[in-house]
């Protein structure tokens, strides 16, 4: 017995995009079944066009199923869903009268091992998920790409056989996450398209690239521009979408900073043409989401795609897109076999990720943030792009430094929401409208903070 | 970043092994650790993200090292930590070497005492919660040279 009638995830979000929506979409997983029904359930519920994701716990993404079914034997909570631990039953009735072709759920992993992942989440009548070779390689484990590349060929070409159930199964590459902070976005872009480039190459027809909010949105367009100018050239024979990821790194730790970095997101995607984001929760920096803050963060986001209606122009051009085209053809020029030209491009450092301690990364690449907040390249080791990026300028490395660096999103949102309170409150205690704003915020006392 | 380390503290500071857990994937975490232990004049040996118990246990017994932090930020870094030192503690090399964690331990925001007490009765030397900043670390790490050495 399978989900009746699971229309495809593509479908639904190109049916969503032609609409004028905003498709948004949470991380959510709990590992009891009775719960996860009910986050799938809110989540359709909210307002918002949606859809469900469950996301796995971290045993199920090493592949260690002993200590996950451990834990659900002794009653401890994970931090995901163990979807192999878990019978497929359990699973089937979690996404009964739930998951359909108005509400796709997809599996959200991050495993370089993924075979049991994907025969359990068809098997549960699902056909969407995310990940890639590479980018649930480096960033989730310590497993060579040799091991990595096949096994995500044998998961894709798996995936694909859903097809002939009437269903077109779809695969995100989680390419333009990476480590989720200080990666330069024509890397970013990429891999995004050579993962999809992969996914098609193991026969998967409808497939979405990502890329992951960074620290300058002027950045921000531009890459989403160019990603959706390669998949435009590289991907012409498949069903694709571009998907936000709200920022991956050190988040906002007030709740106003937390939302206002949300909402800066979603109209990210929608001046760039995006059909999707997953968002990101007040509770980010600290513990898993709630139900609630989830959909909160969901109804947030869509409302915020709603309210902006300007389209990107043409942002001025600092090369994100001949970068990554350099950095795709460099890879593609090794060798018809996409995932063999990939673990080679990482051997020479053609491929090299800046602070990634994978054991099959070259290590010579690094970013810095420059003074507008956009990432920079302080050295590009091997990477094939000496024609396409300025000069590159190496500062030592200091705890310090990198921390200030990590921490440079979060510092923005948060001074700017403490900024806004502490206006608030001293503009209330002084009676102001708030028109005439004090030139000189020394003058506030600490008093006036104190006394809200 | 490996080196054969000594058992005396030297002028190379204390040979410390840096790890995450079985199931943890978060590396940032060990890289800024690394820089503030080496920027405080110590070795040290990352051994990197998703470490199984058994290589961590090798690794150890092969470096015998006089410090060995756990860090794990995905929330199974309670017991995973749990786990692992026992595993260590098995090993009459490693029943005396000073051993702790810290990050964010659960799925919940930070642990209660009891959690804590857990780990630290399990034996753990210190549990550095996420909040509590890199200072009490960076004393302890202070304190503990200093004792080594005299
Ligand atoms: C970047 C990031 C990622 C990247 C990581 C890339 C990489 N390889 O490192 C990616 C996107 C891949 C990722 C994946 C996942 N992540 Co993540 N991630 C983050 C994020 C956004 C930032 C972490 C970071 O870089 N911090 C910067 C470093 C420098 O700080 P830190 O990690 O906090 O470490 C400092 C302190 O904690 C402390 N510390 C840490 N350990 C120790 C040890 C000692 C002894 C001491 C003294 C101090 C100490 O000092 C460190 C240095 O300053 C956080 C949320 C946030 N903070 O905003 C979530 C977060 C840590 N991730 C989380 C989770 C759950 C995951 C996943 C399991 C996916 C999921 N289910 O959602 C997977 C991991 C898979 C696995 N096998 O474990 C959760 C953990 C929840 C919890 N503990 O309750 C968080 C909090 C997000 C959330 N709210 O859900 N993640």
């Amino acid at each position: 017995m399978s989900v009746p009638g699971t229309g495809s995830f593509g479908d639904f979000v190109a049916r969503a995009h032609r609409a004028g929506k905003l498709v948004v979409q949470p991380r959510m997983g709990v590992s009891d079944p009775a719960a996860m029904r009910i986050g799938l359930l809110a989540t359709r519920k909210a307002t918002a066009t949606a859809v469900g994701t469950i996301t796995l716990d971290s045993y199920t993404r090493m592949g260690d199923n002993a200590n996950a079914r451990a834990a659900l034997a002794a009653g401890i909570e994970l931090n995901g869903y163990p979807i192999v631990a878990h019978d497929p039953a359990v699973t089937r009735s979690v996404l009964d009268g739930v998951a359909g072709p108005d509400f796709p759920v997809q599996i959200r992993h991050g495993s370089p091992c993924p075979e049991p992942i994907v025969a359990a989440l068809i098997q549960a009548g699902l056909h969407a998920t995310e990940g890639g070779p590479v980018s649930y390689c480096l960033p989730y484990s310590r497993m060579p790409l040799e091991d990595s590349i096949p096994n995500w060929a044998r998961s894709c070409d798996l995936l694909a056989e859903v097809r002939s159930t009437g269903t077109d199964p779809h695969v995100e590459s989680f390419g333009g996450c990476m480590m989720g902070q200080l990666c330069p976005p024509g890397l970013l872009v990429a891999l995004s398209v050579l993962e999809c480039l992969f996914f098609r190459q193991h026969g998967i027809r409808s497939v979405s690239l990502s890329y992951a909010q960074q620290t300058n949105s002027d950045q921000d367009t531009e890459a989403l521009l160019a990603l959706r100018r390669l998949a435009t050239q590289w991907l012409p024979d498949v069903d694709w979408h571009i998907v936000v990821y709200t920022y991956m790194g050190v988040y906002p730790r007030t709740p106003d900073g937390a939302t206002g970095l949300l909402e800066e997101a979603a109209r990210l995607a929608v001046r760039a043409g995006a059909a999707r984001l997953i968002v990101k929760t007040v509770a980010e920096g600290y513990r898993i989401p709630t139900f609630a803050e989830n959909v909160a963060a969901l109804e947030t986001a869509a409302l915020a795609a709603e309210g902006c209606l300007t389209i990107a122009g043409d942002p001025v051009d600092t090369g994100i897109h001949a970068e990554a085209s350099a950095l795709i053809e460099a890879v593609l020029d090794l060798g018809p076999n996409l995932g063999a030209a990939l673990a080679t491009a990482f051997r020479r450092g053609y491929l090299d990720v800046p602070y990634c301690l994978h054991p099959d990364n070259a290590g010579r690449a690094r970013s810095y943030l420059d003074s507008t907040g956009r990432l920079q390249w302080s050295s590009i080791g091997s990477l094939p792009i000496r024609g396409v990026v300025g000069p590159t300028d190496t500062a030592k490395l200091t705890a310090a430094g990198l921390l200030a660096s990590l921490s440079y999103v979060e510092r923005t949102f948060d001074n700017a929401s403490l900024e806004q309170e502490f206006q608030a409150v001293s503009d209330d205690s002084s009676g102001s409208t708030g028109d005439d704003r004090d030139p000189d915020p020394g003058n506030r006392s600490p008093a006036a903070r104190q006394s809200a | 970043m490996d080196h054969a380390a000594g058992k005396e503290v030297s002028a190379d500071g204390l040979s410390v092994v840096l790890t995450s857990v079985s199931s943890d994937s978060h590396t940032w975490n060990l890289v800024v650790l690394q820089l503030v232990l080496e920027e405080l004049g110590h070795q040290v040996h990352n051994l990197g993200a998703c470490v199984p118990d058994e290589l961590m246990v090798s690794k150890c017994l092969r470096l015998r090292p006089d410090l060995i932090v756990v860090s794990s930020v995905n929330g199974h870094g309670f017991h995973d930590g749990l786990r692992l030192i026992r595993q260590v503690r098995s090993h009459a090399e490693l029943v005396g070497t000073p051993m702790v964690i810290g990050g964010k331990l659960g799925i919940a925001g930070p642990g209660c005492d009891r959690s804590r007490a857990q780990l630290t009765a399990a034996g753990y030397g210190a549990v550095f919660e996420d909040g509590t900043g890199l200072a009490a670390f960076q004393s302890y790490i202070g304190r503990l040279a200093i004792g080594q050495a005299s």
